[in-house]
């Protein structure tokens, strides 16, 4: 070790002067008493091959460079969905989510903490009036974890070990439920129909068993489409002693009726539309619901922030509900397991939520459908170009490029020398539905920024443009 | 004027308590905290209302009941309840022990909230993503110098969620060599995290304790008693939150070999041994970091985070797909992994960990992390060596050092005064100090697990004793000063028992409602 004349900026107690006052208080000679109980053969004789470090000056020079070769969703233009979405985010989550109190906090108690703990109770609720149910818990990892915990809650509580998952998940979140669930779960697969990309009745009434635990549906669907049977799927699932867990994009349910009013027992759902930037991915973050039933609720792995008087009279508290059920109190005998998941982008979440208002929800779901309904038209309009699906869809739609002869890597090869992420190509997953994108269009996306994908697939396919005139169309509807 | 006297020894503290209401009871009709991008008129004309479309069951009949509040008002709120938070650039958080409290650097929050980092989709083509490729990488690479293992996957979103993917890859491991059913039991400690026996439970194994011995080792003759033809893995932290280094821990993982097993290194915490001594020489199969302890990123109330995990070369194919590799002109994934266990976590895990970690190494070098472990290590034991002479307070098991942190114990304090260490958790509060007891099970009666890491001065190190030496004081003196903490916070003694009764408990506004309303 060289011997440095100054402290590290982060490291107060390298200055030489501290270090040695403390080591004599402590009756140690050198550091390297604190280490003798580790063997010679053990100890690390070579230098780390990692470079020297950087002052805080060269530090942004270098990370700026690196992050200038990275091209993001706002210099381009972007339809990319399929789990994570370009949604508006108003700055006030931002400001709230890098306040030092809460990025830097962690598992301070209700009384130190007391304002973590508030702000997850109100994000609890305020996603509880959007679910319409009256439980929520303290953010998972994401989605997928959250699906894979309801399925996990609802085989505890029928004591069956079957799972019904649509063959149209998306295929990244079915490897992490088929993680989270084997080995002492089975995951069987329910078709969809061709036509519409729903739930396929009749194969789901064919697996429907005694040894059915869970039935699992999204709404919208994977691909987009709405799955209009819920309220059938949730009766022939509780027909079957079944439990009905629905997943569910949660910025539709300002127009979209919550799964609980169509049969669902369990919601859950990634919060990353609601305020929180994609992250490269980093941005997901899962939620579960369900009604205040105790079976249910005694469930759950995740913490769940409770509203509790204190010994003041007219101070509200806030604690832990049923701690003894988690991993923390029981280790292996508790549910699952818990420990350090999303809770900012639970916080964020609430402060998206209240801050949207049932007005903003409802106009961000229209717009939402709006947009990706015009997307979705002037983009069938290109010849050989159709939308796969009849079903009518929220945000996210499958666009089939099959008659035009081009695949869809070609396409988006050629989208992107636009500067146009195309959407998501479906062929590995999905060889069924041919050369098929999954696109997604939501509230950020201008009418501007449609047409010139519209126009770049048509110069990709170098036909000529035939769009859609507006006033053409005004006599089609009434 | 006359000097003022500040001879003080803690801190004389309030923390604010803003009395504020539930977000719901902010609630005014008619205002509302931003407005949505409007839709042009021309596509409405093309394409009408859009909500027509949904068939009628799947259409929202009722608004949902949120709130509405204009944007002051909700920053007020939000940034009142922030002010309820003591976070680790408030206080001295050397009180959250195994958790690392460390100083997050403000620059790398700055690069982490980039345009160009907040903005990237995780399915761009990777010739668009080049710079997160790039650090994603060399931070693969800086992890292996660390560690001595030969590939890291930075899927796992925490040290649980790594715990669990280290289990999958157990099971996976077993599976490949057809011994999938036979080896089902999964050896750790009493000191390992919850999340190490719960996520393994989860996976299907039976889990079996290695019993402590009376110097706070895990005891060897036991261990070699309990492998078998069964045993699937052995997982321990070392040192564990006694902060005793098991200097035999090499005897371990052979015998754990020898049976067949694997072995699992919690390096979650693994601040007390950057460039000290490395998972590969001790005989460990696999590691964990968490991002978010020892490499920096900030906790963020609890995630997002990251456990970082890595694997000898034997056991490569079997991590979660995608991983970054380099093809010595581009940065690009490799997803066809032979064995792999599938997934753990969307996409990648939290790139914009990755990138906060990877600024952490460069600014400090290999030199610089080694000097990260050494104060991490006298900061602790100088703060051992100051605790230990408080009255009350001990440290059980082998005396003499420890490496980055220590778990303590009340035990004679709570027998001569009757204070418990929940009563001096909260009332720590009133001194501004977070304080936590530890894990589960009490192993160490009435626990306080303490990690100063390499973050705080000598003269914070003296404050956080000096306050507990205060507690200790009034514990033996006015005990009920210390029963009925907090006093200075931002609340009062919480009633928990509603907190565990189905007809109280209240996990929403809508249920607390509910269950008032016939109160009223």
């Amino acid at each position: 070790m060289s011997v440095k004349r100054f402290a590290h900026p982060y490291i107060p107690n390298s200055a030489p002067e501290v270090k040695e006052q403390m080591l004599r208080d402590i009756g140690f000679s050198s550091i390297e008493d604190i280490f003798a109980d580790i063997p010679q053969e053990l100890r690390l004789q070579a230098k780390m091959n990692i470079p020297p470090a950087l002052t805080e000056y060269e530090l942004d020079r270098h990370v700026n460079l690196l992050l200038n070769k990275n091209h993001t969703t706002k210099e381009n233009i972007s339809f990319l969905g399929a789990g994570c979405w370009p949604h508006f985010v108003p700055v006030v989550c931002d400001e709230i989510n890098s306040r030092a109190e809460f990025l830097t906090a962690y598992a301070g108690e209700p009384y130190e903490d007391k304002g973590r703990f508030q702000a997850l109770f109100e994000y609890q609720s305020l996603v509880a009036e959007l679910v319409d149910m009256d439980v929520v818990n303290v953010p998972t990892f994401d989605w997928a974890q959250a699906a894979s915990t309801a399925l996990r809650m609802a085989a505890r509580i029928t004591k069956r070990t079957e799972l019904l998952i649509p063959k149209n998940i998306n295929p990244d979140k079915l490897l992490i439920i088929r993680n989270y669930t084997s080995p002492d779960l089975t995951v069987t697969l329910v078709d969809y129909e061709n036509e519409t990309g729903a739930l396929d009745m009749s194969d789901l009434k064919a697996k429907l068993s005694a040894s059915t635990a869970a039935v699992y549906f999204e709404n919208p669907t994977f691909l987009g489409s709405v799955e209009a049977n819920g309220q059938l799927i949730a009766d022939l699932a509780h027909a079957a002693g079944a439990i009905c867990v629905v997943g569910v994009d949660p910025i539709s349910l300002g127009v979209m009726e919550a799964p609980a009013n169509y049969g669902a027992d369990i919601v859950c759902g990634d919060l990353q539309p609601l305020g929180v930037h994609m992250h490269y991915g980093g941005g997901q973050s899962g939620f579960i619901a369900t009604h205040d039933d105790p079976t249910y609720v005694m469930e759950y792995p995740s913490r769940l922030f409770g509203i509790a008087p204190t010994v003041v009279e007219g101070e509200y508290g806030f604690g832990d509900v049923a701690y003894d059920r988690t991993s923390f109190a029981k280790r292996e005998n508790g549910k699952e397991s818990v420990g350090t998941q999303t809770a900012l982008w639970g916080i964020t979440a609430g402060v998206y939520l209240a801050t949207m208002g049932p007005v903003g929800m409802e106009e961000v779901g229209q717009g939402i459908m709006q947009r990706s309904q015009y997307a979705a038209k002037q983009l069938s309009s290109i010849p050989g170009v159709a939308i796969k699906f009849s079903a009518p869809f929220f945000k996210e739609f499958v666009v089939d490029f099959t008659q035009t002869g081009k695949t869809v890597k070609e396409i988006n090869t050629a989208l992107l020398a636009q500067g146009i992420f195309g959407g998501v190509d479906l062929t590995a997953h999905f060889p069924e539905l041919g050369q098929c994108a999954l696109y997604c269009v939501t509230e950020i996306h201008t009418q501007e920024e449609i047409d010139k994908l519209t126009t770049a697939i048509q110069s990709v396919m170098q036909v000529k443009k035939t769009f859609i005139d507006a006033s053409s169309m005004r006599s089609d509807r009434v | 004027m006359k000097r003022i006297p500040r001879d003080h020894t803690v801190r004389r503290f309030h923390q604010a308590k803003w009395d504020e209401p539930v977000i719901f009871e902010l609630s005014q009709p008619g205002e509302r905290g931003v407005e949505v991008p409007p839709v042009e008129r021309e596509i409405t004309a093309i394409v009408g209302d859009g909500v027509s479309q949904l068939p009628d069951g799947l259409r929202r009949k009722k608004r949902p009941n949120l709130p509405q509040i204009s944007q002051f008002r909700v920053i007020r709120h939000y940034s009142r309840l922030s002010q309820e938070v003591l976070g680790a650039d408030f206080n001295v958080e050397m009180g959250q022990g195994t958790c690392t409290m460390k100083y997050s650097p403000k620059i790398n929050e700055r690069f982490a909230r980039s345009p160009k980092m907040a903005e990237l989709h995780p399915l761009q083509d990777e010739s668009t993503v080049q710079g997160i490729l790039e650090m994603t990488y060399k931070l693969d690479l800086f992890l292996r110098e660390i560690s001595g293992m030969d590939k890291f996957s930075f899927q796992p979103g925490s040290g649980t969620q790594a715990l669990f993917t280290q289990a999958s890859i157990v099971r996976k491991y077993h599976e490949a060599r057809g011994e999938g059913e036979q080896r089902n039991e999964f050896i750790t400690t009493h000191f390992s995290h919850p999340s190490q026996a719960a996520t393994a439970a989860v996976k299907g194994f039976k889990i079996i304790y290695v019993p402590v011995d009376e110097n706070g080792y895990p005891d060897l003759e036991a261990l070699k008693g309990l492998v078998s033809e069964r045993t699937a893995a052995f997982a321990v932290a070392n040192p564990e939150d006694t902060g005793i280094y098991n200097s035999r821990i090499k005897e371990f993982t052979d015998i754990v070999h020898a049976a067949g097993g694997l072995c699992c290194y919690d390096q979650a915490n693994a601040n007390g041994l950057l460039g000290i001594t490395r998972a590969l020489e001790a005989g460990f199969d696999m590691c964990f970091f968490n991002l978010h302890k020892t490499f920096s990123i900030p906790h963020a109330c609890g995630g997002p985070a990251t456990g970082a995990i890595g694997v000898t070369k034997a056991l490569e194919e079997y991590l979660p797909s995608p991983l970054v590799d380099f093809d010595g002109s581009k940065y690009f994934y490799r997803r066809e992994l032979k064995n792999s266990i599938g997934k753990v976590r969307s996409f990648y895990g939290v790139p914009p960990a990755v990138l906060r970690a990877y600024a952490w190494i460069r600014a400090l070098g290999a030199e610089g992390l080694t000097e990260v472990a050494q104060i991490a290590c006298l900061n602790n034991n100088y703060l051992y060596h100051k605790i230990l002479q408080i009255r009350g307070a001990s440290a059980p098991y082998i005396q003499g050092r420890r490496l980055e942190q220590v778990r303590y114990s009340w035990q004679q304090l709570k027998e001569e005064t009757g204070v418990t260490t929940y009563d001096v958790q909260r009332r720590m509060s009133d001194f501004a100090h977070h304080y936590w007891t530890s894990h589960h099970p009490y192993v160490v009666a009435e626990p306080f697990t303490l990690e100063p890491t390499e973050s705080y001065s000598k003269a914070e190190l003296d404050e956080y004793v000096a306050a507990l030496t205060q507690i200790s004081e009034e514990a033996y003196a006015t005990p009920e000063i210390v029963k009925t903490a907090p006093h200075n916070s931002t609340g009062h003694r919480v009633e928990e028992s509603v907190l565990d009764d189905p007809d109280q408990w209240a996990i929403t506004w809508r249920a607390y409602l509910k269950k008032t309303a016939m109160n009223e």
